[in-house]
């Protein structure tokens, strides 16, 4: 199947020490096998140092861009660093994980943009 | 150098958000004691917060002592600090003590390594069960059933089982050096 998606780049930047990123990885790649592409595509970026946090603009672990936008953007700045992602679900729970549908909207969107 | 189970557990001296003292109790004061490193920044310790509150009500009438305990360096994690755990503690955030650990001696003695790290001692202090509250940090049903199971355990005389899980969560946050 072709799609928009295929010319969006989709980073997924990790840092080893929040180990949600395994399930976030496993849950970015059904979305993007489910919209008909291979998740070989999906560029896996390890964040080591402060340095590189910085470098990457990284707010935290795991973080999920899909043609430069981060699916999780707040539209305010956040600090950059070495640390774990606070995601909220839509019930306010707190959550180490994206939510799955976020993922596959901003999938979607990226199709829609390079229609 | 962190005990094991079984083993007695080290003091515990901190001072809460308030200034105020804690310590764990003496010896055959409590039923069980539950000592929980957390903290404000980590995902993990906010996914299971309100679980791990929720223990802390459901089993103060059973005569269980429950402290929890920010260990991170601050500098490096602001929202760790004094004045937003604070925050956290005026805001009704919390149903028990929450202890501030700036020298992170008490972290270490334990050798507490997660957030959240869960540390349970029987009515003689000694480690009964370590680990995590329960089975998925994104998973609110799970109710930390094995705090829980480990509390019923022990209030019913009989030692926890499992006694150890793999505590899962952001890491203690060291100061440098």
């Amino acid at each position: 199947m072709d799609s928009g998606a295929t010319r969006a780049r989709i980073e997924f930047l990790w840092w080893a020490e929040c180990p949600s990123w395994e399930r976030a990885l496993a849950i970015l790649s059904e979305e993007v096998t489910a919209g008909g592409l291979d998740s070989e595509i999906i560029e896996s970026i390890e964040v080591k140092t402060e340095a590189d946090a910085e470098r990457l603009g990284f707010p935290g672990s795991p973080t999920i861009r899909i043609g430069a936008v981060d699916i999780a953007a707040t539209g305010r700045p956040e600090p950059t660093g070495l640390t774990c992602r606070v995601y909220r679900r839509a019930d306010g729970r707190a959550s180490p994980l994206p939510e799955r549908e976020d993922i596959r909207a901003a999938l979607a969107r990226a199709r829609q943009e390079a229609a | 150098m962190s005990f094991g189970i079984g083993d007695v557990a080290p003091s515990l001296e901190l001072r809460n958000t308030l200034g105020e003292d804690h310590a764990l109790p003496a010896a055959g004061e409590a039923t069980a004691t539950v000592v929980v490193w957390t903290c404000n920044h980590c995902p993990y310790a906010l996914a299971w917060h309100d679980r791990i509150q929720a223990v802390a009500r459901d089993y103060d009438e059973r005569g269980v002592a429950f402290l929890q305990v920010n260990s991170n360096d601050a500098e490096r994690y602001p929202a760790d600090s004094p004045e937003a755990m604070r925050e956290r503690v005026e805001a009704g955030e919390f149903a028990t003590p929450y202890l501030h650990d700036p020298e992170q001696e008490a972290a270490r003695s334990f050798g507490a390594l997660k957030t959240p790290d869960v540390f349970v001692l029987d009515a003689e202090l000694r480690l009964a069960y370590r680990g995590a509250p329960d089975a998925d940090y994104d998973d609110p049903g799970q109710d930390a059933a094995w705090l829980r199971a480990s509390l019923d355990a022990l209030i019913a005389g009989r030692r926890p089982d499992p006694a150890e899980t793999e505590p899962v969560g952001c890491s203690v946050k060291w100061k440098a050096g």
